[in-house]
């Protein structure tokens, strides 16, 4: 079992890898893989690197942070995507099921409406996303039903609508020649803006929320089972549910808050990482991770160089997403029988 | 329905059924070619969106019914106190109706004012809006390039035909009197500017877009080879463009880019040339995109050719202050609004 996951890993690993070597070297800014090089050895010899200094701003402020923020965000949504899909045992459920990204999107809309500084806007919109699952998550409890993991679906659809409907007030009273192009670029979902400082806020609860889930790994392999034979090999499904909603929500928030609402990744790459190691999550996980990251890497690296102009994010997501989904449509009788 | 509700009921049924033709003395051309028939009398004027009621304010404070957002009390400092607290009317154009129609004929304006895009959208908005209310709806130029012809066309709608004619020579000195001087400089030696809105700096104007008009029109813009609106860019590609100059309209940015290390390697940064414009009341750059560009001009030109343009900013801020706004600031007032 294991030696037949190494070829899988052995992708998504090389996915990663060619992402990124190309998203080091690609970009407006014209720098090769000697300046990059060079670069780094300076960094790591302590000896100036004899590079101009906008070179190594390019590097060290600008590319580098961006890449890192790519990867980050990527394997986040791919995480958090591979546990709800396993959690609701729906292979159409990506991580904003829930209401993760109608919630952040609100936080952020409210942030850029008050003309908040960007800190207090991504703090809002993570805390947004937070507060958005814990309300589906308790009226969806508080509902009793047959079935409480539709009954949790349902209700997030709704508070979702109910959330985009808050953006829409929003953006409908915003000012329209200063908020309102902000908030549409930060809907559409862009890592235009990331900077070293963004990566510490993004790291720590991505790194928590992954660190919750590969811990569970073998428990949720059990909640793929329905509800009474997983209750009926001991595992308590309540608590279990609450660990990794808790758990995905916190690395899709923090990924939202930081790049903005990006659709797709969190649906397709665990689809993608299943057919490369297969359904066990102690290994589709870290699988869904890396590619996620190599991912979102490559089409970052798309947006920031196909034109002088950024390209959302949401859009190229979207864009190559759809052709994906109905084709896993297409083909749902037999990867998931 | 006391006495007095029924008498101006009456009054007002009559008015509507006996002025429509006796009300209107001329038709006259507005903007987009259509035929708008002037009101004899105009007393109240309905402005569609926020560029129209700041050139009807500039030109006629009094005839404005209301703004179509409240104004701040920061924006009050230097506007008439009575004109600036009238009420919030909403707007007919532009992105979604905030104005119900019902709310704006209950207003009873004699004239309906838009000012920005005479596209074919536009003008079938302005002819429906027309057509449902009967109030003569008129479309002007919002380009900043037609400011002293729209002040001559709205001059003419609203029975002022010479103010109008006076805002559009003053119009047109100052554009004359800023461009002259730098007539000589060709295109390509004239100073690489980016202008540089959202919190972390990164949306700018491309070739050609409402937001580039005054810049453009001193300066080469970077984002000269993406045509049209607002957009994204990325850190890099200002770093490859690296502009000698940043003007800006965001507060926090201007504070953090000069201790941003990742701004550090841009031109403009290096040299200080980093710039927030004044934005009271109104921005001086590009929006809302109305007359008050016009004293951003001078700024401008200022900021772009320090050499060129050695006149002291306070005189002539006071000047089109008193002119425009009807307000004269204090020294103290000018030194904080030129401050950003």
């Amino acid at each position: 079992m294991i030696r037949s996951a190494l070829p899988g890993f052995a992708v998504a690993a090389a996915v990663l890898v060619i992402g990124l070597l190309l998203a080091f070297t690609v970009g407006r800014y014209p720098l090769g893989l000697g300046d990059l090089l060079q670069v780094i050895a300076a960094k790591l010899s302590g000896h100036p690197s004899g590079v101009s200094p906008a070179v190594e701003s390019v590097i060290w402020q600008v590319r580098g942070p961006r890449v890192l923020a790519a990867v980050l965000v990527g394997a986040a949504l791919a995480v958090a995507g591979t546990a709800f899909q396993g959690l609701f045992r729906n292979p159409l459920v990506s991580p904003d099921i829930l209401g993760a990204s109608s919630g952040a999107a609100l936080g952020a809309v409210l942030g850029i409406f008050l003309s908040l500084g960007v800190f207090v806007i991504q703090a809002l919109a993570f805390a947004g996303g937070l507060i958005a699952v814990a309300a589906v998550y308790m009226i969806g409890s508080a509902v009793r039903a047959r079935d409480p993991i539709l009954v949790l679906v349902l209700t997030g659809v709704v508070i979702g609508a109910l959330l985009g409907a808050g953006v829409g007030l929003l953006k409908y009273l915003a000012d329209p020649y200063n908020q309102l192009p902000a908030m549409t670029f930060w809907l559409l979902g862009s890592l235009a803006a990331a900077n070293a400082a963004d990566l510490v806020p993004l790291f720590g609860p991505v790194a928590l929320g992954t660190v919750v889930l590969v811990a569970l790994r073998w428990r949720m392999n059990a909640m793929s089972l329905p509800e009474e034979e997983a209750r009926a090999l001991g595992i308590a499904t309540g608590p279990l549910r609450i660990a990794i909603i808790a758990a995905a929500t916190l690395t899709t928030s923090a990924s939202v808050a930081t790049a903005g609402i990006i659709g797709w990744v969190g649906l397709i790459v665990p689809h993608l990482a299943r057919s490369l190691v297969g359904p066990d999550f102690a290994r589709l996980l870290p699988a869904s991770a890396i590619l996620g990251g190599g991912y979102l890497l490559l089409i970052d690296t798309l947006a920031r160089t196909m034109a002088p102009v950024e390209v959302p994010l949401g859009i190229l997501t979207a864009v190559i997403g759809t052709p994906f989904f109905i084709w896993l449509l297409a083909g749902m009788q037999k990867t998931w029988s | 329905m006391t006495m007095l509700d029924r008498r101006t009921f009456s009054a007002g049924l009559s008015a509507a059924l006996l002025t429509p033709h006796a009300a209107f003395a001329e038709t006259i051309a507005d903007a987009a070619g259509r035929a708008v028939p002037a009101p004899a009398q105009v007393t109240r004027v309905f402005p569609a969106g926020p560029p129209a009621a700041i050139l009807l304010y500039t030109l006629a404070p009094d005839l404005l019914i209301g703004w179509t957002n409240a104004r701040s009390p920061d924006e009050c400092a230097y506007l008439l106190p009575d004109a600036c607290t009238r009420p919030q009317v909403g707007r007919i154009t532009g992105r979604g109706n905030t104005a119900n129609l019902e709310s704006v004929l209950a207003l009873k304006p004699d004239l309906i004012l838009d000012a920005g895009s005479t596209s074919e959208t536009y003008v079938s908005l302005a002819d429906r809006v027309q057509q449902q209310t009967g109030i003569p709806y008129a479309l002007l130029d919002g380009r900043f390039g037609s400011l002293a012809s729209t002040y001559r066309t709205l001059g003419r709608l609203i029975g002022r035909a010479r103010e109008g004619e006076n805002f559009a020579a003053f119009c047109e000195r100052t554009v004359a009197a800023v461009t002259g001087r730098i007539a000589g400089i060709p295109p390509a030696e004239r100073p690489r500017l980016y202008y540089a809105r959202g919190p972390r700096g990164l949306q700018t104007g491309g070739r050609g877009s409402i937001n580039m008009e005054t810049a453009e029109l001193l300066a080469r813009n970077v984002a000269d080879d993406m045509p049209g609106g607002l957009a994204n860019v990325s850190l890099e590609q200002v770093l490859v463009w690296n502009p000698d100059v940043i003007v800006t309209i965001d507060r926090d940015f201007a504070a953090a880019v000069r201790r941003d290390p990742s701004w550090a390697a841009v031109k403009a940064v290096r040299d200080g040339r980093v710039h927030l414009s004044p934005s009271l009341p109104f921005g001086w750059i590009d929006f809302p995109p109305s007359a008050n560009r016009l004293i951003g001009l001078w700024w401008l030109a200022k900021i772009l050719y320090p050499d060129r343009f050695p006149e002291d900013l306070a005189p002539l801020t006071r000047e089109f202050y008193a002119k425009f706004y009807h307000v004269t600031p204090g020294d103290a007032q000018i030194a904080q609004l030129l401050s950003g």
